[in-house]
């Protein structure tokens, strides 16, 4: 398997004193569906902000498809963003527009400043994000304004803008986390289906644990901005979750027998 | 102590009420006025009100030449108000805390429309009078400078409240600055924008009879010249022209603001 994207001794300081991630490293392969769990201010979001460069790092490097992000000009930051498609958590549309308008706002980046301007989408560009929207189901929301949809459908949007990017790789953060269960069960379907069929490689932050261990192929667990776990969800113990967790630990442990229960 | 906390809060209004009648007191005193004698005379001016300020048949003569008058101060506010909009959104898209290129320019921009906002639109034409005297330039400016600094602001915050979301969702997909403007910023926010400018219209017209009077110029002014030759049927039939086409308006924007929310 060859590697995508390795992050090396990583760190990034806000202001002063506040040390949001310290010499973090960790590396994943292409194809590879990967969780970063963690308490909240843990620097889960930043790190993933640091892997498009939303956030710049303050120290070590990073390596994305053999280049290095810390060396590149804006522009080929902008080059690179377009190869990496990003989910949030409050699925960040512009409500206003259509959903397919929407959509192809993720081509926006292989544009000219005046195409992108004009908004001059090619003909296939939009049969392309018309086919995405019916493989996520959204067929009939098509021509609707985002403001009238619901949450998961919102969701399911962003998904869209994110792969008619053709990237080759999603950034996820908290794509769940303002869902109910049902449609978190069916975003996660998705994005793993996504990640399976198209060999999208993954990187998801997740606040539930019992989720991050039966979708994922490898594990994260960030604390106070250091990487305390890196392995496969079966490594997974009561006493690793405890170590990322701390005190908060306590609450989910009855997640994760559950889980296992199952 | 929580009683002690209750006490404190009540004595600190107690005393902030107390200041409070001091300076009224001080006020009446000093400028010698009497307050029954205040409210007694508001029947008395009632009284005169109604039996002088009417307008009769043969003011209607003048109804012509006022709404002349009338139509232009309107135009000169509207003109003023959209030509003030283009210059806000680019200030305001310079300002915003999640549009701004740099700092400095944000700094820049921000103290501009301060300064434009704060001089009231009175103090403005006041100004501008001494560089283009009494004309309708003048009263065009002032309503421009204020309008510009206010619609400023109200954009800025348009911006921070509706941009920062997609602005971030852009940025990740690669989309150049213009491009994210053009295609997430403004489609979020022209709705807002669109309300602001319209309540600027209708402050406009407002101040615009007010900025006549000192310019010369405009329904003000007509107004004035009615009232100082004591033609009050003709002055009346003025205000109620006013009201009407400021009522009017209120009702159109209402109906646009419908319709583009």
């Amino acid at each position: 398997m060859t590697t995508l994207l390795n992050v090396q001794h990583v760190s990034k300081q806000y202001g002063h004193d506040t040390l949001a991630l310290s010499d973090v490293s960790f590396s994943v392969n292409e194809g590879e569906f990967v969780s970063v769990i963690g308490p909240s201010g843990a620097g889960k979001s930043t790190l993933l902000r640091c892997i498009n460069q939303m956030v710049d790092t303050t120290d070590g490097e990073i390596h994305f498809d053999n280049a290095i992000l810390q060396q590149m000009n804006k522009r080929e930051l902008r080059g690179l963003r377009t190869n990496i498609g990003m989910i949030f958590q409050h699925y960040n549309l512009v409500e206003r527009l259509t959903v397919i308008e929407n959509v192809l706002h993720g081509r926006l980046g292989y544009k000219s400043t005046v195409a992108g301007m004009l908004g001059l989408y090619k003909e296939e560009e939009k049969e392309r994000g018309i086919e995405l929207l019916e493989m996520l189901g959204l067929r009939e929301q098509i021509y609707k304004r985002c403001d009238q949809l619901s949450g998961g459908q919102k969701q399911r949007v962003g998904i869209a803008r994110a792969l008619i990017q053709e990237p080759k790789m999603l950034l996820c953060d908290e794509p769940i986390a303002s869902l109910d269960p049902n449609a978190s069960k069916r975003i996660m379907d998705h994005l793993k289906s996504i990640s399976r069929s198209m060999g999208i490689t993954a990187l998801v932050n997740l606040h539930q644990v019992d989720v991050a261990l039966s979708y994922s192929d490898r594990i994260i667990g960030v604390s106070g901005g250091k990487i305390v776990f890196d392995g496969s969800p079966k490594e997974v113990t009561q006493e690793i979750i405890q170590s990322i967790y701390g005190s908060e630990a306590n609450d989910l442990m009855v997640k994760l027998g559950g889980q296992n229960a199952i | 102590m929580q009683f002690d906390i209750f006490k404190k809060k009540r004595l600190s209004s107690l005393l902030m009420l107390a200041i409070l009648a001091a300076f009224t007191y001080g006020a009446m005193i000093i400028t010698q006025y009497d307050v029954i004698k205040g409210f007694s005379s508001i029947p008395k001016s009632i009284h005169w009100g109604l039996s002088s300020f009417y307008p009769t048949a043969a003011s209607l003569d003048n109804l012509p030449s006022i709404l002349i008058q009338l139509g232009r101060t309107v135009l000169t506010s509207v003109a003023a108000t959209t030509v003030a909009a283009v210059f806000a959104l680019f200030f305001s898209l310079f300002g915003s805390k999640v549009t701004k290129v740099n700092n400095f320019l944000s700094v820049l921009s921000r103290g501009t429309a301060t300064v434009f906002r704060n001089i009231d639109v009175a103090a403005w034409a006041l100004i501008l009078l001494f560089s283009f005297g009494q004309s309708a330039l003048t009263g065009y400016f002032a309503l421009f400078f204020v309008s510009f600094g206010f619609l400023t602001r109200a954009f800025i915050e348009t911006l921070d409240e509706v941009g920062g979301h997609s602005i971030e969702a852009l940025r990740a997909t690669g989309a150049s600055y213009p491009s994210i403007i053009i295609q997430a910023i403004l489609p979020s926010s022209t709705p807002q924008m669109m309300s602001w400018i319209l309540f600027m219209v209708e402050m406009n017209i407002r101040s615009a009879t007010l900025v006549g009077i000192l310019t010369g110029t405009g329904i003000g002014f007509v107004f004035d010249l009615y009232y100082k030759s004591l033609d009050y049927n003709t002055a009346s039939l003025v205000v109620i022209t006013i009201v009407i086409v400021i009522l009017i308006l209120e009702y159109l924007s209402n109906y646009v603001r419908r319709v583009v929310l």
